[in-house]
């Protein structure tokens, strides 16, 4: 069986994946030169963290979420792009300590610790904040390392990449097409809205993290990730508008005062990236697949890419194999 | 009914539309609420792109009016600028004036807010704006025109019900014909219905809804107590005594002591 993935962001890629591994001949198409060029994805934060998640999202991205994390162990395992397994923690400042208690009422499989152990977790974090929920199940991959092993993978194992080719899914006649082409199939699927977002990678050798760091505050869900060579992602805005570019001067000063109010080191940061991308979302922020002849359509991953496409690509490889049309949708699950 | 400038409206919740989980949950808490109004605030993020309506069209679709707000501006030419944009945007001359005077109370800056109506009624705006309980600066902005005042009842987004009843309710008898609703600081639905015993006209709250674990089950508890609220306040509420009276009759009962 032939399959066309159209996109080589993380939803085609993992979806590539799933399908060369059950004996699928597949061919990529992505407009860009090469992997990550225009995908938003490459602007993610890679955290798999399903639970911290919760507190906002539906209960399916809790239930599908979980995936993740066996699945992009599998697949990276042994590449430059391995996933950390250290949890996730989470802190919020004194004016904003009512935040941490709601955030452990709509959570669960977290630990409260104190100082000390924060101490021993997060050793330059000691004596700055009192408590903070430690959510040990978590883990994190570098998005942008991730997508190129996936490439490798993909490409060792014999799947065709045809970059620099935008083609639109009505272009393949009869055969199987899948649309993971995220905003850019809006015309086809007026429900997609953006929703953009502004990152920032960072590098300072004052500080080091073991894991990615969550602050809360009232108005944006703030995380710092740590990555190679003294960098770290700082992210990220959630704005309702589908621009892809254009980082505003407020978001800069969020982003910045929040890194500084974690810790007064990242002060002396270098700014490396400022990165703008909008996420594909629908409605109730939950992914879809849908059937339409032989084209197929994935889409509306919103922050989620790297925490749902495993799910969402086991999905739509198992209707694509079965050509199960009446495939059960993941906003279809409710608890 | 409510009557704000003229429109009449029967549902006395007025519903902010920002940091829901999802778009989709929004809507539920619009319906199960049964909120004629919410208020939308402009991102200026987008440096005035079109590419956010998206967003828009979903507000459109909840087929509700729409009262767009002023939210996070500091100055007087910020509100004016934002307000211009959001009348373009939204189709309407209604607006929720709202001026930050400070950071950490986000209290409004009274003299700004005056100064900011003024502008905006000579520009044909039908001003809602958002205050403080003191009645000299509620007397300007009548002055000025507005129809409806809206007092805060704590900060905004502290949900600490109403900080000052008493400065609350000397409002209403000092405007017994103008429309006002008590905007910001509303927690829990006790102090929505508190609010309306007291007289108001209605509510208007965001983050209690927003924020809270099912926002759809607290938009319809919002609007349920408010119209207990409401509906207590025309029944006209016995007056508090100090001494208890018993409610059974006492007639025929002998004296024995």
């Amino acid at each position: 069986m032939k399959v066309n993935i159209i996109g080589a962001g993380v939803a085609g890629l993992t979806l590539a994946t799933e399908l060369i591994e059950r004996g699928v001949n597949v061919h990529i198409y992505e407009r860009s030169r090469y992997v990550g060029e225009q995908a938003c994805s490459w602007f993610a934060g890679g955290m798999l963290a399903p639970w911290c998640e919760r507190e906002s999202a539906e209960p399916a991205v809790l239930h599908y979420g979980k995936t993740a994390l066996t699945w992009w162990e599998k697949h990276l395992t042994g590449t430059n792009a391995a996933v950390v397994s250290k949890g996730t923690m989470v802190f919020a400042q004194v004016r904003d300590r009512q935040e941490l208690s709601r955030f452990s009422r709509r959570t669960e499989r977290f630990e409260w610790i104190d100082n000390e152990a924060i101490s021993t977790l997060e050793p330059d974090f000691s004596g700055r904040f009192k408590q903070a929920l430690y959510f040990p199940d978590e883990a994190h991959v570098n998005p942008r390392l991730a997508l190129v092993a996936l490439f490798e993978l993909l490409t060792k194992k014999g799947a065709h990449f045809h970059f620099n080719q935008s083609v639109e899914p009505s272009e393949f006649g009869g055969e199987t097409v899948v649309d993971c082409r995220g905003l850019l199939a809006k015309p086809e699927w007026s429900d997609i809205r953006g929703v953009k977002g502004e990152m920032l990678i960072i590098r300072t050798e004052e500080i080091t993290l073991n894991r990615p760091v969550r602050l809360l505050h009232p108005r944006i869900p703030f995380y710092i990730i740590p990555r190679e060579d003294h960098h770290f992602m700082v992210g990220a805005t959630m704005i309702e508008n589908a621009q892809r570019a254009r980082f505003s001067a407020r978001s800069m000063l969020e982003l910045l005062s929040s890194a500084y109010a974690l810790h007064p080191s990242f002060a002396e940061a270098e700014i490396v990236e400022m990165g703008v991308d909008a996420r594909p979302a629908f409605a109730d922020n939950l992914p879809r697949l849908q059937k339409d002849g032989n084209i197929w359509r994935v889409n509306g991953l919103y922050r989620h890419g790297f925490l749902l496409s495993p799910s969402m690509a086991i999905k739509a490889a198992d209707a694509i194999l079965n050509q199960d049309d009446k495939v059960e949708q993941m906003n279809e699950y409710l608890s | 009914m409510l009557d704000l400038y003229g429109t009449r409206i029967q549902n006395r919740l007025l519903l902010g539309t920002a940091q829901y989980p999802s778009p989709a949950i929004l809507a539920d808490s619009v319906r199960e609420s049964g909120t004629e109004i919410v208020t939308v605030s402009l991102r200026r993020e987008a440096g005035g792109s079109k590419e956010g309506q998206d967003f828009w069209a979903l507000i459109k679709a909840l087929n509700v009016r729409v009262l767009p707000n002023t939210a996070g501006c500091y100055t007087v030419k910020e509100a004016v600028t934002t307000a211009q944009m959001a009348r373009e945007v939204f189709q309407t001359d209604w607006i929720k004036l709202e001026v930050i005077g400070e950071e950490d109370t986000l209290q409004p800056n009274v003299f700004a807010l005056v100064e900011a109506a003024e502008i905006l009624i000579d520009q044909g705006f039908k001003v809602f704006p958002y205050t403080t309980e003191d009645i000299i600066v509620a007397e300007k902005l009548v002055e000025l025109g507005c129809e409806v005042l809206m007092p805060w009842g704590a900060p905004i987004g502290t949900g600490r019900g109403l900080n000052n009843p008493y400065g609350l309710r000397t409002m209403r008898e000092h405007f017994p014909d103008t429309t006002l609703i008590v905007d910001a600081g509303i927690g829990l639905p006790s102090h929505a219905a508190q609010a309306m015993e007291l007289g108001y006209d209605a509510i208007l709250l965001n983050t209690a809804v927003s924020g809270a674990g099912t926002p759809k089950a607290m938009a319809k508890a919002f609007a349920m107590a408010i119209e207990a609220g409401h509906m207590a306040y025309l029944a006209d509420p016995i007056e508090m005594r100090d001494m208890a009276q018993p409610s059974t009759s006492m007639m025929g009962k002998a004296f024995l002591s």
